[in-house]
């Protein structure tokens, strides 16, 4: 057995790169925009030019390597404490990566399960889930942030939370969406006429139709999540001072905006990468996995 | 139909009424409905769409569509006990384990992201089998007795492999697999073209044989019921207008409705002339005639037909219908 089910799957790969068809399409902008972020995120601690701390006063608001004044120890430049710039930006890089895949991640577990819950059992339990959704929604995701801020304080879990409880409503409402179809489905009576309890049909035989949709939102909502995590750092109500944290490196170069543009502008530069990279390749997975807009 | 009600039957169904509670008002699917299916017997129940086959069904099981239907009246009994009062865990208890049922199309009935293997198998695992060794031989034994050719090789793989057939194959495998009294095969065959449909009844036969389990099989083919059923109800506008036989209600059909169809099934060797056609269409079940249902389209339609609905009468030759010519006959 355990031969002829590799064998059925080499043949299905095999089958898979010569259609080639996928493969060609691979996101080539969204990976060049993401590679270098993620790389960055994971092994960054190993190539800093100089620790992301490290303060030198004496060479504060150098400009980048190729203007004039800019020295190539310090590529991009340093801030107004005098500390690197690139070594910031690729500590940062870890800050927004953790924060948007770990937020994101709880947000689904939430909004998936409630989500589920929701479409499956329908009647008053629905009610009450989508209407809480409803209420979420209605309320702005900064002054949401702010009020977990306040009674929180901040760092890095109240970011993550916040980005919890700003994101789980929109999986929630797809979720509920995808399952009241997908209840529907003669495959699901038959697990009924079976004998299957609730419990297995849904996590057996609902669940596994709806995972290629949670994975789409995910990579979709990343973007946003970064560009959330760094507004609620912006507004200080995040990761505190000596931390990198792009939001953070905008929010102090703000007021050197006239004298050392590189800062807040480098910044801004790492955060469109990562969100216009996550958002191509959040286009692509859903092409690749939506079965309704799959090419056979 | 009164007559068949003895200790010995399997199921039997009493004055079993579903109805749908829609915005435009209450939909009888199935009003009033009275049959009962014995040990071992296959019993066929015959009817256009609309005529409340599936709802009687689905209702045996307590599948009926939530929350615009519901079950308002009747019994049914399986095996003494009625099910109507019983609590859902003890439902799902029987479903599958003594009351399976075969779905109308294989192609949607099966779960995209599963093997075939573990789909089937997934009966014996709520039957309390853990090792995967012996799951996999008895999937593989029950695979080759729906005849899946080269079952162990097939095992791994998905729906979309298997033809239409197959699947539909499959589908009876999860059916039969733990063994069950009673089998309701819900249109079965609609979407197999006829060389595979033909395949599938004699499986479907010959199973019922071997395992001497009960069948119910609904279909509007008429030609289905006469291959594979012991007796056969017809059933018209939410109610059975005959039952009896299928020897008996196909060469003497007792009622106006059935005996047109049986005039409109075409016959070999008989050429050329135009099919037999029923009159009319088939009633609207937000507005059902008054009285008998069928008298809008009864060729020999009578006054009382329009104002009171017959009872049902017994037929000689077994079985009973439900017509006003069988009572005025009688006195």
């Amino acid at each position: 057995m355990q031969k002829s089910r590799s064998s059925g799957r080499i043949r299905l790969m095999h089958r898979w790169l010569k259609t080639g068809g996928n493969l060609k399409r691979l996101p080539i902008a969204g990976i060049c925009f993401l590679m270098p972020i993620v790389i960055c995120g994971i092994f960054g601690f190993l190539f800093y030019p100089h620790p992301p701390t490290e303060m030198n006063l004496g060479h504060s608001l150098r400009p980048p390597a190729m203007l004039p004044g800019g020295e190539w120890s310090h590529f991009l430049g340093t801030d107004h404490m005098g500390r690197d710039l690139l070594s910031r930006l690729i500590e940062g890089a870890r800050v927004s990566l953790i924060v948007s895949i770990v937020g994101v991640g709880l947000a689904g577990l939430l909004g998936v399960s409630l989500g589920m819950i929701a479409g499956y059992f329908g009647g008053s339990i629905d009610n009450i889930i989508m209407r809480i959704v409803d209420m979420m929604m209605s309320i702005p995701p900064i002054l949401m942030a702010i009020l977990l801020a306040a009674s929180l304080g901040g760092g890095m879990t109240t970011i993550t939370l916040s980005i919890m409880v700003i994101f789980w409503t929109a999986y929630a409402r797809v979720i509920r969406g995808e399952t009241l179809s997908i209840k529907q489905r003669d495959f699901v009576t038959l697990a009924v006429v079976t004998g299957c309890g609730r419990l297995r049909i849904l996590m057996k035989h609902i669940f596994p139709n709806l995972v290629n949709t949670a994975v789409v939102l995910a990579t979709l909502q990343l973007g946003r999540a970064i560009i959330t995590e760094a507004s609620i750092t912006f507004l200080g109500l995040g990761l505190q001072p000596p931390a990198s944290a792009w939001g953070l490196i905008i929010s102090e170069g703000r007021m050197y905006l006239s004298t050392a543009w590189w800062i807040p502008t480098f910044a801004g530069l790492a955060i469109m990468m990562t969100v216009l990279g996550s958002n191509i390749t959040g286009d692509w997975l859903r092409d690749v996995l939506d079965p309704k807009l799959k090419r056979i | 139909m009164a007559i068949h009600m003895n200790q010995e039957c399997l199921l039997s169904v009493e004055n079993l009424k579903t109805y749908f509670f829609t915005r435009s008002g209450v939909v009888k699917a199935v009003d009033g409905v009275t049959f009962s299916v014995h040990p071992g017997e296959a019993l066929g129940i015959a009817g256009e769409s609309g005529s409340g086959k599936s709802i009687t069904c689905l209702s045996l099981v307590r599948l009926v569509p939530q929350p615009a239907g519901r079950i308002v009246g009747g019994k049914i009994l399986f095996q003494g006990e009625d099910l109507l009062t019983k609590k859902e865990d003890e439902i799902r208890d029987l479903r599958g384990k003594t009351i399976a049922m075969i779905l109308q199309d294989p192609l949607t009935s099966l779960n995209p992201v599963y093997t075939i293997g573990n789909q089937v198998g997934e009966a014996f695992r709520l039957n309390g089998d853990k090792k995967r060794e012996t799951i996999r031989k008895k999937v593989i034994n029950i695979l080759n007795q729906v005849k899946i050719p080269s079952a162990e090789r097939r095992l791994n793989d998905y729906p979309f492999q298997f033809s239409g057939g197959m699947r539909q194959r499959v589908l009876a495998a999860t059916g039969i697999a733990r063994k069950p009294k009673l089998l309701i095969a819900d249109e079965p065959t609609t979407s197999l073209d006829v060389t595979i449909q033909d395949q599938f009844l004699r499986l479907l036969k010959e199973l019922q044989q071997q395992t001497q389990m009960s069948l119910i099989l609904v279909t509007h083919d008429l030609g289905i019921v006469a291959e594979t059923c012991d007796r056969v109800a017809v059933m018209y506008a939410g109610k059975i207008v005959e039952i009896g036989s299928v020897e008996r209600v196909y060469q003497a059909p007792a009622h106006p409705y059935t005996n047109a169809l049986m005039k409109a099934l075409p016959k070999l060797g008989r050429k050329n002339r135009r099919l037999y056609q029923i009159e009319g269409e088939p009633p609207n079940l937000h507005d059902l005639p008054s009285g008998c249902s069928f008298h809008p389209r009864c060729p020999t339609v009578m006054d009382i037909c329009r104002e009171e609905y017959p009872p049902e009468v017994p037929v000689s030759g077994g079985g009973a219908a439900a017509c006003w010519l069988l009572v005025k006959g009688r006195s």
